[in-house]
């Protein structure tokens, strides 16, 4: 095993890195996955500056997450994996004990109580979108794969305490991203196949389940999202906006800042969760395949980093922050294109918004660092 | 599988078996999203597209600037000023129902009121809320930026001389729809076409762009009417002061041009301003110089006498006797206020004798009689055109017993309007020529048709210059310098149950200058309750005065000047 490493290491070495090689390397980064997000971050940047309708503050504090967020990732990347594995329980219990401190006495923002004011207000949800999946991977690091049914029973535990925290903020769309998160951990790691359909079959009652414990608001989603046209001006009024704005881009779009649904403030949350739409109706088909390939392509090289790793917890922790990424992604734009209810998930990195884009450069930094610490330590 | 002995590489191939089915899993649900996004953007592109304009595209009215209404040099009645008209889209509104107090400020309307107004009709997508602010409100309103509150721009017209020319020209609603007068008259002419125009809106229904011009507004081509201001002040002052000083009810004077028919002057009493909507009612809007009709009494007799002159058995010079100062007819005693003998033609009318021109009536043939009065246009609608314009009556001869053709000797069971009796002055006065009257300015006067001939016409001329000789009924209506040829008539009121015995009309009817009629001015003045009532003394003077001030306007050469005192005439000149 180390061999074959070492073997690697040095065929790679053949060719002579050039100076900016040197340099990611020497700073824990990946060239193409680095590439990928930044192309992502600046065509978003653009989109959002029309969704904003120019306003400079918006645009320059949006800026200013993203030069935040890329430091967060440059920091996480210095990281060695084993150190985050050896941390991975402390922070997921300090996850725990920060959401339940939101939900004994947190801020209430837009109607659900999320928020924590600690210096700076942040959500604890958004810890949470890292150590869940970071927790399977740690627990099933030194254990025999495929895992038994026992510690598939332990590790759903680790994986629902957190979720049912964050749905009862209430913030469902937050708690089933990061139950995918886990989930995914638990596929990649090889849970049966058996068991998987068992629980596909299994979801039925379940989302049955679910449809009781929802909220009023979030079963008018779902009808909505069923029949937009029952409530035209009230619940169906988002997405059938969305969707005109999206149709009536076309195939190439009505231009930079000239989409008419998005700057006469049809739109609803255009800066936000329909940032999407913006996109669709001013830059076209062009644009949103545009876009949907350079999300394919970090997904792709955050999966190849995921192959490429040398333990199981950096594995499975590199195959679920990439995946969870497409997750994000599709949940956004099917929402905003009408595929699925509308959850507020917003589109990653070229949406408005602070917490939620740390998050996401943390994981990537975790990308970066197994990558590039995998030669160096290996284990 | 044997669990216990997994390799590393072993679970490394696992996960990428793993790995692939959940990448084939979410190629799938990209696949989906990709074509979702073929499925809106290609497919379904022309129905959202067109969703979309549905959404921003309106096309609004833009109004069109109504003509002005000028008199015939120009000078200004009534003028159309932009103005705002501020509306509401309740639906869009709702959203800002705290805001209505500020909004009721910057209206100037109750807050309450304004609510009301707002929730009236929550189904509609327009209601007015304040009509045509100025400007500078308008703008007042706007700055507060509130969703579903629009502006329009209207026009508004105000009329300069008010309450002088109020009669004439009417008024228009607040929708720029002409409803009175000259304004309703002549709508269509006036009010031009309304264009539209595509805007842009956004969601709260402001206009942000003008997209495209659909079809530019037709402006309204402006009316120069007949009407001299100079003459209208005249009459109106006059007229007014009549009114106030013989406290009488109503009151008209009409001036007409007698070589073009065309109405230079037209003013009544009780008058109201156009620019003060409360002040609208039908009794102080009535135009009466043309709705209202009155029995003329003796103002008739110059046409009786014409009816006569015509038949060609009487001449100025015939004898008729009127002893013992009464005659009577059927069941009816006529008489005259004292026993005039065998008098002239031309004393009949010159002393205005009801028995003189009664028997002069009963000796024409009815058909004759009738004949006459038709051609001067009584019984029929003037060429005005004046929205509720009364024809007056004039019952057909074959319907006329005796009673009846003597009464209208002297104005009784025959009733017209102010202008209609203007119309026949001025025929008399035009060597029996009657044009068609026009209340519009005439670059080339109608062809008219002939009432009587020449040499009635001259005749009657001569007889009525009598009337306001010394020793006439119409001394109080002679102007200096001019030869006046004019009538009296002192009319009973027709009330219930019968002719009232203390409620008159005051006419004067006449034309001057008499050598070549310039002016025919008709002044009725209806119920004075003072000492004086008979027409001689109340409208008389008021016809004087009228027509001086006329003539000298309209630099009228005098007929009438005393060869021995030029210095008298100079003073009357510059009166």
């Amino acid at each position: 095993m180390r061999f074959t490493d070492t073997q690697r290491l040095l065929e790679r070495n053949v060719a002579p890195l050039g100076g900016m090689s040197r340099i990611f390397r020497n700073l824990h980064l990946d060239g193409p996955l680095l590439g990928g997000l930044i192309a992502i971050c600046c065509f978003g940047l653009v989109v959002l500056y029309s969704a904003v309708s120019g306003s400079r503050d918006l645009w320059v504090q949006q800026l200013i997450r993203l030069g935040v967020g890329l430091l967060a990732l440059l920091f996480v990347a210095q990281l060695p994996p084993d150190l985050m594995r050896r941390w991975t329980p402390w922070g997921y219990l300090l996850g725990l004990g920060l959401l339940s401190l939101v939900l004994i006495r947190g801020d209430i923002g837009q109607g659900a109580q999320r928020w924590l004011d600690i210096g700076i207000r942040f959500q604890p949800s958004e810890i949470m979108k890292l150590a869940v999946p970071m927790m399977a991977a740690w627990y099933l690091h030194d254990r025999q794969l495929p895992p038994r049914f026992a510690q598939l029973l332990l590790i759903g535990a680790l994986i629902v305490v957190p979720a049912y925290m964050i749905a009862v903020q209430p913030d469902l769309g937050t708690a089933l991203l990061i139950a995918a998160a886990g989930v995914i951990v638990v596929v990649l790691a090889g849970m049966s196949y058996r068991l998987m359909i068992g629980l596909a079959i299994a979801a039925i009652p379940g989302a049955i389940v679910l449809w009781n414990f929802m909220q009023d608001y979030q079963r008018q989603r779902v009808l909505t999202l069923l029949d937009p046209d029952s409530d035209p001006l009230g619940a169906g009024y988002n997405i059938i906006q969305s969707k005109i704005a999206i149709g009536s881009g076309g195939l190439f779009g009505k231009g930079w800042t000239n989409g008419s649904q998005s700057q006469l403030e049809f739109l609803p949350e255009r800066d936000t969760d329909f940032i999407f739409a913006v996109l669709a109706e001013e830059f076209g088909l062009l644009g949103v395949l545009s876009l949907l390939i350079l999300y394919m392509f970090v997904v792709a090289r955050g999966m190849y980093i995921a192959s490429q790793a040398g333990d199981t917890f950096s594995r499975l922790i590199a195959g679920s922050i990439s995946l969870t990424f497409f997750v994000y992604v599709f949940v956004n734009t099917a929402m905003v294109s009408g595929l699925v209810p509308v959850v507020g998930v917003p589109l990653p990195l070229v949406s408005f918004g602070g917490t939620s884009m740390v998050t996401l450069m943390a994981g990537f930094g975790i990308l970066m660092s197994i990558h590039s610490h995998r030669k160096l330590l290996p284990h | 599988m044997n669990r216990g002995a997994e390799t590393k590489e072993q679970a490394a191939r696992r996960f990428v078996g793993r790995a692939t089915l959940v990448l084939v899993l979410f190629a799938g649900a990209a696949t989906a999203l990709g074509a979702r996004a073929v499925h809106l953007q290609v497919f379904n592109k022309e129905f959202l597209n067109q969703q979309a304009d549905t959404r921003h595209l309106r096309t609004e009215r833009i109004s069109a600037h109504r003509g002005a209404i000028t008199d015939r040099h120009g000078e200004p009645l009534a003028i159309s000023t932009p103005v705002d008209s501020v509306w509401v889209n309740p639906r869009e509104f709702a959203s800002a129902v705290d805001k209505v107090p500020a909004l009721a400020g910057a209206l100037e309307i109750d807050s309450q009121t304004l609510m009301r107004r707002i929730t009236r009709a929550p189904d509609k997508e327009f209601v007015f809320l304040k009509r045509h602010l100025s400007p500078d409100q308008a703008d007042r309103v706007m700055a507060l930026k509130l969703p579903g509150i629009n502006i329009q721009r209207e026009y508004r017209r105000y009329y300069p001389s008010g309450e002088v020319t109020g009669h004439l020209v009417g008024f228009t609603s607040i929708d720029d729809e002409g409803q009175e007068g000259l304004e309703l008259a002549f709508n269509h002419w006036l009010s031009g076409e309304s264009g539209a125009k595509r805007v842009l809106k956004d969601r709260l229904g402001r206009s942000v762009e003008n997209v495209a011009s659909i079809k530019p507004p037709r402006p309204g081509k402006d009316l120069r009417s007949s009407i001299d201001l100079r003459l209208q002040y005249v009459s109106y002052r006059t007229l007014k002061a009549a009114i106030q000083q013989f406290r009488a009810d109503a009151g008209t004077v009409v001036v007409l041009d007698i070589q073009t028919g065309e109405v230079l002057a037209m003013v009544n009493q009780p008058a109201y301003n156009p620019n003060d909507r409360s002040q609208y009612s039908a009794e102080r809007y009535r135009n009466r110089a043309i709705t209202d009709i009155f029995e003329p009494g003796s103002s008739i007799k110059p046409l009786i006498v014409a009816a006569a002159l015509e038949s060609g058995a009487f001449k100025p010079s015939s004898i008729v006797d009127t002893a013992p100062g009464y005659v009577v007819v059927g069941p009816k005693k006529i008489e005259d206020t004292r026993n005039l003998g065998r008098i002239s033609l031309t004393t009949v009318l010159s002393r205005s004798s009801n028995v003189g021109a009664t028997k002069v009536a009963l000796s024409l043939e009815p058909e004759q009689l009738w004949g006459t009065m038709t051609r001067f246009g009584l019984g029929e609608l003037t060429a005005s055109g004046f929205p509720g314009e009364s024809a007056g009556l004039l019952t057909h001869y074959s319907h006329w017993q005796a009673i009846s053709q003597a009464t209208l000797a002297y104005g009784y069971g025959i009733s017209l309007t102010p202008l209609q009796l203007a119309q026949a002055y001025a025929a008399i006065g035009g060597a029996g020529i009657m044009h068609p009257v026009s209340l519009v300015a005439l670059d080339q006067p109608a062809q008219g048709e002939r009432a009587i001939s020449v040499e009635t016409s001259f005749a009657i001329r001569r007889m009525l210059e009598e009337v306001v000789r010394p020793g006439g009924t119409g001394t109080k209506a002679s102007v200096a310098g001019y030869h006046v040829a004019g009538k009296t008539g002192t009319a009973w009121k027709f009330a219930a149950g019968g002719y009232s015995q203390d409620k008159y009309l005051s006419i004067f009817a006449g034309f001057a200058p008499a050598n070549e009629p310039r002016l025919a001015v008709v002044v009725v003045i209806d119920e004075p309750k003072g000492e004086l009532y008979y027409g001689s003394d109340v409208a008389a003077p008021v016809f004087g005065e009228v027509m001086a001030e006329s003539l000298r306007l309209l630099a009228v050469p005098p007929d009438a000047l005393p060869a021995r005192d030029a210095g008298s005439i100079i003073q009357a000149m510059s009166r």
